[in-house]
Formats: structure tokens, C-alpha cells, sequence
């Protein structure tokens, strides 16, 4: 994890040392955003799920782990990039359906906290299976593009941070075209809404969850394939990546794709700007202080709705 | 059998018993020392039991306070010239102090925003023992001093298998003794309902913040203990995984049950002793206990238990 942050921190920190402080602030600004990027894919699969099912699910962060992992094995193998990604994509998906089948649905009715035990234990459990089948080292796969920095405007951007940045992009808008657009998407519109209405109205609500979850992991996996040739991979970055991931969710306010995602940006720029102004040690530290101050002020998030209890 | 489960002398005694005779049938002093951390780990357990339990509140960043204990175990004699009991009674007091500041804010929240700020307040103290390597030797650790009391330095496994036990009797014994105090009491109405204990004139807001107070402490002497006995800490202590195994303890055990808590603290720390042919299936092995502890035995080992037993009268 150290190694991580550390490889990290020299591809896109310290190079912002050498320009003025202008060009500074932008190589900051572009990093924070890559960073923030992952996040905001990491929160939008914990939003997904969370509408469609109540459930918090702390395993998000091994989606991206799988992506990333499955990636650099099948290439290793001598299968092309692409497909590679891909067969990490279908993988991560399959397990994101287990997880549903095998955990989460015969634990219905459990309270919420219960629930997050079983996903941070499904999470140790990947992370474990992924030690055993993998290995612990760190690794990378090549940029899809190069590795020459593209000049903007005195900062130096890697071509990666582009693909991350479109990505995500494209991400977003599939996941809203598919939403707001197809029939599917709007039976997981109405489970997340009201599941009772839901089930009333003919939607089948426990395929649309077991959909939620194989489309929050191919999100997942999508974030960690991209971002690997910039941050490596090893099989415990998930803990961490979920843990952050939840953050950005909670500081857009729970249950809020937009929240998600403008969290996750947010959440980026504000730990690469603490870590380049403030302090780099302390830069894992950005994102809880501000889970913490946010749920003081503003117990129901950023654009979270009140809830009031019946009694 | 139900009545002995529900008795608190019983249970005491019963406990009593088995930590007498346990000696007697362990081959080695590799046995004494997995039974010394069983003990040490039930403690801390039976504390977070408190707030889980008896408050219904539940905490992901419990190491917190364990390592703030294993921490000031350490850095007392080391970097203060404090002897190690003083530390292990300072460390308590930082931790109380630290939960009852913390505490008021944090019980505020409900559910999934509980569980999210309790582990972000875990995940900064486990960053900041990382960090302070000047203090805490970073992420590498650092040696903490034998335990002398009254001259005597507590060094043999024996002798950390009868302190620990005798820490763990008491804490047991004061914990179980909760159930009669007016403390105790609330505890239940508010299990029950939060809305009716308020209604009954209960201040909630004030119970939840002793339980978790209680917890602290309780994890903060476990985490000296630990220390003494083990004589080196590292940043894993404090840390998530571990917050999360305390976590299984309690509700593998069973919530609201002593006896459960320190059920559930052997399961945890025994299995992978065992399993340490198969270091590698560490992490795969906790995640399926936790998972299938979960989905099929919600109410925990010791419940499950008695309901069996109560079932087959």
C-alpha cells in the first residue's frame, strides 16, 4: 500500500515541483481529478447498489481490485489488452452476482449493520482468494497510449489521466442513458424509489438487485482497469478504494448518482491539493476528517434527503 | 443449562473453573500463550459487547482505542520513564477521555452513518500511529518494556496466563454485574426501544455515550495488556481489519452475551493459530467465518445455543 501511494506521489506530485506555482496548482488540479475520477466510478457502484438494495457494500473497493488484477494476468498470459479487460470485466461481474446470491440475498431482512459485516467479510474474503490466486505483489499494466506527458498549460498530464477522465465519462453517461432511456433502467429506477410499488407493479426487485450489484462491479472493475498503469495494483488496494469510494458517496449525499460523482471529483482535488499545500503524509487522513465533519454538520450528507422516523 | 448461561455466579465460576484447569491439559507453553491472547482479546470484546449489545450501537473503529492502550504501554516507559502499569492506567484514561469527546457527536448518528464515522475516527488514529514514527517507531513498530509490579517482572507465559485471566474475571464480573445496576437497566429500554426509553424519561443521548466510554476503556486495557504481554506493537492493532475482527467476536458470540463474547474471542484467535499451516487462506478463511457466522447464525454461537437447548427441554 505504502509502495502504492509512494509510485503515486512520484508520478504526478512531485513533477509539479518544478513549475511555477500556476502550472503547480493545474498538475494538482489534473491529478486531483484522476484521482478523484476513480473515486467518483467507485461511489457511483456504491450508489447503484444502495438504491436498488439499502445495502452498504464495503466489497466495492475489490471490484476495482479484480479489474485491475484479472487485467494484468490475462496479458501476462499473452491476451490482447482489450480483451483482457474485458474477460476482467465479466469476471468481476460474476463475482459481483455471487456476492448477491450466495450473501446478500439469503441474509434478508438482517439489520443494516449486519449487512456491512457481510460485505466487509465478502471484501477480506475476495481480498484473501485474490492473495491465493494471484499474488502479493505490486503490479502494472502499460498506458493505453504512451507514457510522453502531454503539456496543458505548464503541467505535464500523462496521456492515462485522459483515458481515466473519458472513461469515467463515458461511464456516466451509460449508466444515465441506460437509467433514464431503457425499460430495465427504469424498473431499477422504481425498485430504488419504492420496492413494494415496485414488486406491485410486475418488477421482478430481487433481478433487478442481482442487476444492481453485476452492474456496480463492471463499474468497479472499469475504474480499476483504467487507473492501474497510473497507481499499480496489488491485491489489497481494495480496502482502501472502498473505503474512499464511501466517502465520496457520503459527502455527494447517499443515494445520489450526480452526489456520487461530483463527491468523488471533490474528494480527489481536495486530497491531491492537501497533499501537495498541506501535508503528504497525512493525505489518506483528507478524505475521513471530512466524513467526519460532514456527518457532524450535516447529518444526511451534502444533497442527502432527511428522513424521519416512524414510530 | 439455560438457567447456568443466564446465572451470573454460575458463569463466573464456570469460567473460573476452566481457566484453572486449562493449564493442565496444554502440552507446551505455545498453548498458554494462544490462551493469554484468548483471554486478552474476550476482554476487549466483552467491552465492545457493552455498546453493542447491551447499547445497540456499534463501532467499525474500535482498534482505535485498542491501539491507543498497546501505544501508551509502549511509548510510557519508553519515551516518559512512566512505569508499565501507570501507562496501562493513563492509556485507559486517554481512551475514556477520547470517547467521551468524540462520543457526543458520533452517537448522534444512526445505521450505516454510525458505522462510517466510527471507522473513518478508527482509520485517522491508525494513520496518525503510522505516522508519528518519532513516538511510535512507524509503521515498523517498536518494543515496549516488561511489566514489573511490586519488583516482579511478569515475563513467563504463566504468569501472563493467570494476569490476563484474572483481568478478564474481573471485567466479566463487571460487566455481567451492569445487568443491576440502573445503567443496566436503561441499557435494556433502550435496546428495546430508543423511542420508549426516551419517552420514559431516559437520557439516551447520555446512556449510548457511557457505553461507548465503558467499550474504550475496556479496549484500551486489553491493548496494554497486549502489548506487555507480547512485548512489541505495531500499527496493525489499531487498525480496520482488527476493528473488524473485534467486531465478529461480539456478534459471532452473540449479542448482549458475555459468555458469547468470550466464545467468539476464541473462535477468532484460535482458528487461525491452527490455521497457520495455511498462512496463506488467512484473509479467506476470517471473510468465509465472518460471511457464513452472518447469513446463518444471526443470533451468534451462545444464543443459538441456548435456544437449541431450551427448544429440546
Amino acid at each position: 500500500m505504502r509502495h502504492w501511494r509512494r509510485e503515486f506521489s512520484r508520478r504526478h506530485i512531485d513533477i509539479g515541483g518544478r513549475y511555477a506555482s500556476m502550472s503547480e496548482f493545474l498538475q494538482f488540479f489534473f491529478s486531483g481529478l484522476t484521482v478523484g475520477a476513480v473515486y467518483a466510478l467507485v461511489a457511483l457502484g456504491f450508489t447503484l447498489i444502495y438504491n436498488a438494495s439499502d445495502v452498504v457494500n464495503f466489497a466495492q473497493g475489490e471490484f476495482v481490485m479484480l479489474g485491475g488484477m484479472v487485467t494484468v494476468f490475462a496479458s501476462a498470459a499473452g491476451v490482447p489488452l482489450p480483451l483482457a479487460a474485458l474477460i476482467a470485466i465479466c469476471v468481476a461481474v460474476a463475482v459481483g452476482l455471487l456476492l448477491y446470491w450466495l450473501a446478500i440475498a439469503p441474509a434478508r431482512g438482517a439489520s443494516a449493520v449486519s449487512i456491512i459485516i457481510i460485505t466487509i467479510g465478502a471484501s477480506i474474503f475476495l481480498k484473501g482468494g485474490a492473495q491465493v490466486a494471484f499474488d502479493k505483489q505490486f503490479h502494472k499494466l502499460p498506458s493505453f497510449s504512451g507514457d510522453a506527458p502531454i503539456d496543458v498549460l505548464g503541467a505535464s498530464i500523462l496521456p492515462q489521466s485522459f483515458w481515466v477522465l473519458g472513461g469515467t465519462l463515458a461511464a456516466v453517461l451509460i449508466l444515465y442513458v441506460f437509467l433514464e432511456k431503457t425499460l430495465v433502467g427504469k424498473a431499477v429506477l422504481a425498485t430504488s424509489a419504492n420496492r413494494l410499488a415496485a414488486r406491485l407493479v410486475g418488477i421482478n426487485t430481487a433481478t433487478i438487485m442481482a442487476l444492481a450489484f453485476g452492474g456496480s462491479a463492471a463499474i468497479g472493475a472499469i475504474a480499476g482497469i483504467l487507473v492501474t498503469p497510473i497507481t499499480l495494483t496489488s491485491y489489497d488496494v481494495g480496502t482502501m478504494m472502498a473505503l474512499k469510494g464511501f466517502a465520496a458517496a457520503m459527502l455527494g449525499g447517499m443515494g445520489n448518482p450526480l452526489g456520487a460523482v461530483v463527491g468523488g471529483l471533490l474528494l480527489g482535488l481536495l486530497e491531491t491539493l492537501g497533499a501537495g499545500y498541506v501535508s503528504s503524509t497525512y493525505k489518506d487522513g483528507f478524505a475521513f476528517v471530512m466524513i467526519l465533519v460532514i456527518l457532524f454538520a450535516m447529518p444526511q450528507g451534502l444533497l442527502g434527503r432527511r428522513t424521519v422516523d416512524r414510530v | 443449562m439455560t438457567t447456568l448461561l443466564n446465572n451470573r455466579y454460575a458463569i463466573l465460576a464456570a469460567l473460573a473453573v476452566v481457566i484453572a484447569v486449562l493449564p493442565f491439559t496444554f502440552p507446551s507453553n505455545y498453548y498458554l500463550r494462544v490462551a493469554s491472547l484468548v483471554w486478552v482479546s474476550a476482554f476487549a470484546a466483552i467491552g465492545l459487547n457493552v455498546l453493542m449489545g447491551k447499547a445497540g450501537q456499534v463501532s467499525l473503529g474500535h482498534a482505535a482505542f485498542f491501539g491507543i492502550g498497546a501505544y501508551s504501554a509502549a511509548i510510557g516507559p519508553a519515551h516518559l520513564g512512566l512505569p508499565s502499569w501507570a501507562s496501562l492506567a493513563i492509556g485507559a484514561c486517554i481512551s475514556g477521555l477520547l470517547a467521551y469527546f468524540v462520543g457526543r457527536p458520533i452517537l448522534r448518528l444512526k445505521g450505516h452513518y454510525l458505522a462510517i464515522a466510527t471507522l473513518g475516527f478508527g482509520v485517522l488514529i491508525a494513520l496518525v500511529i503510522t505516522t508519528e514514527s518519532r513516538w511510535t517507531g512507524g509503521p515498523d513498530g517498536m518494543p515496549v518494556a516488561k511489566l514489573t509490579v511490586f519488583g516482579w517482572r511478569i515475563g513467563t507465559a504463566y504468569a501472563w496466563y493467570w494476569l490476563s485471566a484474572a483481568f478478564l474475571l474481573v471485567g466479566a464480573w463487571i460487566a455481567l454485574n451492569l445487568d443491576d445496576t440502573p445503567t443496566g437497566r436503561a441499557f435494556l429500554a433502550l435496546h428495546d426501544s430508543e423511542v420508549a426509553a426516551r419517552v420514559v424519561g431516559i437520557d439516551v443521548a447520555a446512556l449510548k455515550l457511557r457505553a461507548f466510554v465503558i467499550a474504550a476503556v475496556y479496549a484500551s486495557i486489553a491493548g496494554s495488556l497486549l502489548a506487555m504481554m507480547n512485548g512489541f506493537v505495531n500499527p496493525d492493532l489499531a487498525g480496520f481489519q482488527h476493528s473488524v475482527e473485534l467486531v465478529t467476536m461480539v456478534v459471532l458470540g452473540g449479542l448482549g452475551s458475555i459468555v458469547g463474547s468470550i466464545v467468539g474471542a476464541a473462535v477468532l484467535v484460535v482458528l487461525p493459530q491452527a490455521l497457520t499451516v495455511f498462512q496463506e487462506y488467512e484473509n479467506l478463511m476470517l471473510g468465509f467465518i465472518i460471511i457464513v457466522s452472518m447469513v446463518f447464525m444471526r443470533d451468534g454461537i451462545v444464543p443459538m445455543i441456548s435456544k437449541l437447548i431450551a427448544r429440546a427441554r
